[in-house]
């Protein structure tokens, strides 16, 4: 039986590590190399990148700290931020991960998932979606709509209407990350998390929220997602990727404990 | 020295890293010769069965790494390179290389793991295995050690080949062979410290062999 995963995700601007809270009021935590070597060591199932660089000279810096780390970590990993074209994909993927994550392109050109899937396979192509809860009406049922640009514009587009079209266009996964409870430890967004998990039949990842282990292990039982995202509570040391999963284990949700 | 077969498979650079890490010299290559006196083989893969297998024919590498066989160079297929080294696959179908007798097999639709929950192919993500009898690319590896899997297809090879499973909706072999020739349906590249242990096995068996 696969072991839900725990996936730190590390934000890198000019290549440092950073964690925005609700997207703003960056801080400069450290060398995402190392970090990502760290996490691995600990027991990380996965790590994701996201490049939050606006410059082109930012973007190869941050190509540099893919291939850095691909040499240093011997799990998947994936990476995202300002991917909007098969071409940029492949650069990513060249340089050494395993995945990219598409999150406003593939709004804005549906079709750039089709073409990722049929260049790179499913499998590589894990969509990234910002959502955020509305008052349920006739053009977002689901009550959940999908904002773009960092939060900042909304898309008119339904969350879960969104979701099934990106799997139906060759999505390997989704990322539901609730610009709601993203940075405020509260927890995971369960009620979309689970909406999306149980109408599509692809892996989907909880984002967004997490402040202790208990929020985990609700968006693997309440959420239905196959994975979780984690940042502040591991970057900040007050818990370690152990300390989630032995909570997991411990109420028994299937986690890779040793590695 | 170890050559990483290159046809364009995909995951030949997250190979030669990981060998690198543990100071295993490598190259990748799709030359005949250096093939042929290597002091042992990795032959990886991503994609779909029916079109690595007309590129590997029409490139003549199919025929390579059935002689590398004849001649007992250790080799080492991993995802769809465990599968094309079988007879056939479901995928396509296609004829595969017939090194070794078995098929690869398309996972159902409609899986359940054993809590019940959906099983959606493809199989992605970390998984136990049960290791069965002794082996050498799997010694000192933990039975129940986790290995990332990434398929839609699986290998069925003879089942006296069978070296350890896995299970995800029904039990299927995770990594067969016989001594210098294995096959895994991990990415072992891709599977932490379990992962590299297997590919320090088998650089052993190599350096054993020179």
């Amino acid at each position: 039986m696969l072991s839900k995963r725990i996936i730190p995700c590390l934000d890198v601007r000019d290549g440092r590590l950073t964690k925005g809270v609700k997207f703003a009021g960056n801080e400069d935590i450290g060398d995402p190399v190392a970090t990502a070597r760290r996490y691995y060591e600990e027991g990380a199932d996965e790590i994701v990148f996201y490049d939050i660089t606006a410059s082109a000279e930012g973007r190869g810096i941050f190509l540099d700290v893919v291939e850095k780390v691909a040499s240093e970590i011997f799990i998947p990993f994936s990476v995202g931020g300002g991917i909007s074209s098969v071409a940029a994909m492949r650069e990513v993927l060249l340089a050494g991960a395993e995945k990219v994550s598409v999150n406003s392109a593939a709004v804005l050109k549906p079709e750039l998932i089709s073409m990722g899937a049929d260049a790179f396979g499913s499998q590589a192509i894990v969509i990234g979606m910002d959502v955020l809860a509305v008052p349920k009406s006739q053009n977002i049922p689901s009550g959940y709509e999908i904002v773009i640009n960092g939060g900042r514009k909304k898309t008119g587009l339904d969350a879960l209407s969104w979701a099934l079209q990106c799997q139906r266009l060759g999505a390997g996964e989704i990322c539901v990350n609730s610009i709601d409870a993203d940075g405020t430890k509260n927890g995971y967004e369960l009620v979309i998390t689970s909406m999306i998990a149980d109408a599509v039949n692809i892996p989907v990842i909880a984002s967004g929220g997490c402040g202790k282990p208990e929020h985990i292990y609700d968006a693997f039982t309440k959420g239905h997602a196959q994975a979780a995202i984690v940042a502040s509570i591991v970057h900040f040391g007050e818990y370690s990727i152990m300390d989630c999963k032995r909570y997991l284990d411990q109420l028994g949700v299937k986690a890779r404990m040793t590695w | 020295m170890l050559a990483i077969v290159d046809y364009e498979a995909g995951n030949q650079t997250s190979v030669a890293r990981a060998l690198k890490s543990l100071g295993i010299a490598c190259l990748i290559t799709d030359s005949p010769q250096t093939l042929a006196c290597a002091d042992g083989v990795i032959f990886p893969g991503v994609g779909a069965a029916p079109q690595a297998m007309r590129k590997l024919e029409a490139s003549g590498i199919g025929d390579i790494l059935r002689s590398i066989v004849e001649k007992n160079i250790p080799l080492l297929g991993i995802c769809l390179g465990c599968q094309i080294l079988l007879e056939e696959s479901e995928e396509g179908p296609c004829k595969c290389l017939g090194i070794l007798p078995g098929k690869a097999r398309k996972f159902h639709d409609n899986l359940r793991q054993e809590d019940g929950s959906a099983a959606p192919v493809p199989h992605m993500g970390w998984n136990g295995i049960r290791k069965v009898g002794q082996s050498r690319i799997l010694e000192g590896i933990a039975d129940n050690a986790e290995f990332y899997f990434v398929h839609s297809y699986y290998p069925e090879p003879a089942e006296e080949m069978v070296l350890a499973t896995t299970s995800y909706g029904r039990k299927f072999c995770a990594i067969y062979g016989r001594d210098g020739l294995w096959a895994a349906q991990f990415h072992p590249e891709k599977s932490g410290r379990a992962g590299l242990g297997l590919l320090a096995n088998f650089n052993a068996w190599c350096e054993g062999k020179r």
